[in-house]
């Protein structure tokens, strides 16, 4: 498919907002169309809002499935618990 | 809806393999999946499907109400009707890109529409032949949508549940200016009540129609909810259109063309009609009023705008060759 | 008997008013998704603004005339508005070329009003100007881009900007009801402005690479005094076809 516009992904900051979210994302040519395309179906026109956008391929995501690692080690990995390990009961300070 | 004739494929000879287990436990746990998720196979071509559907049905369905643009009656209604069809424009935008995380583009989608590939409501092959047309949609076609599209909002893909939110939060005010036009023409002349009635005898089956085929023809229904991307039957969601409605028609002293409609006070809903089940599977195959001139229009469109997209790009590529120059 | 204020509202509700009406005609059908919902922001900016005009038209006039009555029952005789914004869409490349020049020139005249007498007007312009200079950036914008697109694109802005471009002449042209609205400090006058447009437009067609067409040659007008092309007509024909057709009734 020929001279398909890129994908960004659209993050917006409203007038009393305190940081960027992400909004959804729009096709353009490039990073001024982006952001106009943007205020135009985003916001339609809203004032004050601040607009990121950014191309959607320069996103880098974690991988979900290293979410366990990531987020939530203990879960998966029984052994990790202290009580698993059993101590030789002479060692102190264990 | 959107989801009609969608086929939601053969589970694996594997039958049911732990991964598959998993994401359905997930599922059933309320998580929601997201676009990096493992899933089966099945169920992201049966979502493409079904997103992108409901996509080309917002654009496909601009197109209708837009007829009317240059002829409503005041500039206040012009108003209206030009925020209405822009809005849809806006649902079809963020539900291409709902779809778009799936693994396919935006420009993919349309090329399978405008080759006859893909499906888009059926109600939006009927021709809107008087300004009361454009009342009956906002409040029949729009009412039906927002029964479908709030459940939705639940659904177990992130991506399409939050394009529902965000279509949900724009999508309240299409309903009522539908039943506001209604009123006005009901409250009017008696050139303006006839017309009224007259749409709305028009636009009744095919809005009831829009639920797709009775829940024992819908072959793939129990796999869609079980993975929650379908919320509610074909036909308990009919039955609440049709529950809802009728008091609506009422207050607006128009008649509902269905002779069999009653209140039955034992199931505690109306009973009404049948349907011509014949008549909806003929629009669905391409046969319908409107069919070939939706399809012809949204090609002419794409194609005739083909010069101005592609010049977009020609020249982002030459500011960004301009500025590599420079910078080197 | 409508006065000369009344009329002056006119001619910038009317421009409003049709350049909306026409831009209305693509809705739905625009060469891009993002691309149709930009339009129709401006089509909304404009008819709000053209009700804007209208309603104080309608004050002045003081004849039970309202937005509506004006916008529906006047026949082209009656309209006020430049030839150009009533010119037909074509092709999309027309449509942006008629949009650029008129934005620059009404982007212009809206900031003289700023400073009229008339709180009213004044009043008017300031939100409008907001709107104005947004759609001035975007097919200043559109046209730079697509004049220096591809072959096909630039062919297709310079054959619009061609065709287009004997319609600015108006533009620039003052009438008796401009001089009298000079006079009272409620206007600008017309050519005023033309040396600073050409001058933006030069600017933006350069950085295009499309070319200016020649000074003098056809210079059409008339529509700000009511003799309009035949476009007028029969696009009045199209909107106004249901208040006509129901006389009295209620949207």
């Amino acid at each position: 498919m020929k001279n398909q516009w890129p994908l960004w992904e659209v993050f917006i900051r409203s007038q009393h907002g305190l940081a960027h979210r992400h909004v959804g994302s729009l096709h353009a040519p490039d990073a001024t169309m982006a952001i106009n395309n943007a205020r135009d179906v985003y916001t339609r026109r809203n004032e004050g809002v601040s607009i990121w956008v950014v191309k959607s391929v320069d996103i880098t995501a974690s991988n979900p499935d290293d979410k366990a690692e990531l987020f939530d080690p203990a879960q998966s990995k029984v052994y990790r618990h202290p009580t698993f390990f059993p101590m030789p009961e002479e060692v102190k300070g264990l | 809806m959107y989801a009609q004739m969608v086929d939601t494929g053969t589970p694996s000879s594997a039958a049911i393999d732990a991964r598959e287990a998993r994401f359905q436990q997930r599922i059933d746990d309320g998580i929601r999946i997201e676009p990096q998720d493992w899933m089966p196979e099945r169920y992201r071509k049966t979502l493409i499907r079904q997103i992108s559907q409901h996509a080309h049905s917002e654009i496909v369905g601009q197109l209708p109400e837009g007829n009317w643009i240059t002829r409503a009656p005041s500039l206040k209604r012009k108003a209206i009707l030009l925020a209405k069809v822009q809005d849809e424009a806006g649902h079809g935008l963020y539900l291409y890109s709902a779809a778009e995380t799936l693994g396919i583009s935006r420009d993919q989608m349309v090329e399978d529409l405008h080759a006859g590939r893909a499906k888009y409501s059926s109600i939006f092959n009927y021709p809107t032949l008087t300004w009361a047309d454009v009342g009956a949609i906002g409040w029949l076609v729009d009412g039906s949508a927002i029964m479908n599209q709030i459940p939705l909002c639940r659904c177990s893909y992130g991506p399409y549940a939050r394009a529902m939110i965000r279509v949900c939060k724009e999508e309240a005010f299409h309903m009522r200016q539908g039943y506001d036009l209604m009123l006005a023409l009901a409250r009017g002349t008696a050139a303006q009540k006839a017309m009224a009635q007259d749409a709305l005898n028009r636009w009744w089956w095919p809005s009831l129609m829009m639920f797709g085929p009775p829940d024992g023809d819908s072959v793939h229904s129990a796999q869609s909810q079980a993975w929650k991307i379908k919320l509610f039957t074909n036909d308990e969601l009919r039955q609440k259109m049709v529950d809802q409605t009728v008091p609506q028609a009422e207050h607006l002293g128009l008649t509902i063309p269905d002779p069999d409609l009653k209140w039955n006070a034992e199931r505690g809903h109306y009973d009404f009609g049948a349907i011509d089940w014949d008549e909806f599977y003929n629009v669905v195959k391409g046969n319908g009023p409107c069919n070939r001139e939706r399809l012809e229009t949204r090609r002419k469109a794409w194609d005739d705008g083909e010069w101005f997209r592609d010049a977009l790009v020609a020249n982002a590529e030459k500011a960004a060759q301009r500025a590599a120059a420079k910078a080197a | 008997m409508r006065t000369a204020r009344c009329e002056y509202l006119l001619r910038f509700g009317d421009n409003a008013l049709i350049l909306s009406q026409r831009l209305g005609e693509w809705c739905g059908k625009g060469p891009a998704l993002e691309e149709d919902m930009a339009l129709t922001n401006t089509v909304l900016d404009l008819l709000g603004q053209a009700r804007l005009w209208l309603s104080l038209a309608a004050e002045a006039a003081g004849d039970g005339a309202d937005e509506d009555t004006l916008a529906y029952l006047r026949d082209d005789r009656e309209f006020h508005n430049v030839l150009l914004v009533e010119q037909p869409n074509g092709g999309y490349a027309d449509t942006l070329v008629r949009q650029f020049l008129f934005d620059a020139w009404a982007s212009l005249a809206l900031r003289q009003l700023l400073g009229s007498r008339d709180a009213a007007i004044a009043a008017i312009a300031e939100k409008a100007v907001k709107e104005v200079s947004y759609h001035l950036r975007r097919t200043s914008d559109l046209v730079v881009r697509l004049g220096d697109g591809t072959e096909r694109s630039h062919a297709l802005m310079q054959a619009a900007l061609d065709a287009l471009w004997p319609y600015h002449h108006e533009l620039f042209i003052g009438d008796a009801v401009d001089a009298e609205m000079v006079a009272a400090g409620i206007g600008f006058e017309p050519a005023s402005l033309r040396d600073a447009w050409l001058s933006y437009v030069r600017e933006v067609l350069a950085e295009a690479s499309l070319t200016m067409p020649a000074a003098g040659g056809w210079a059409p007008k008339g529509g700000k005094q009511g003799l309009h092309s035949e476009h007028l007509s029969r696009l009045l024909a199209e909107m106004q076809v249901l208040p006509r057709s129901h006389p009295g009734a209620r949207w």
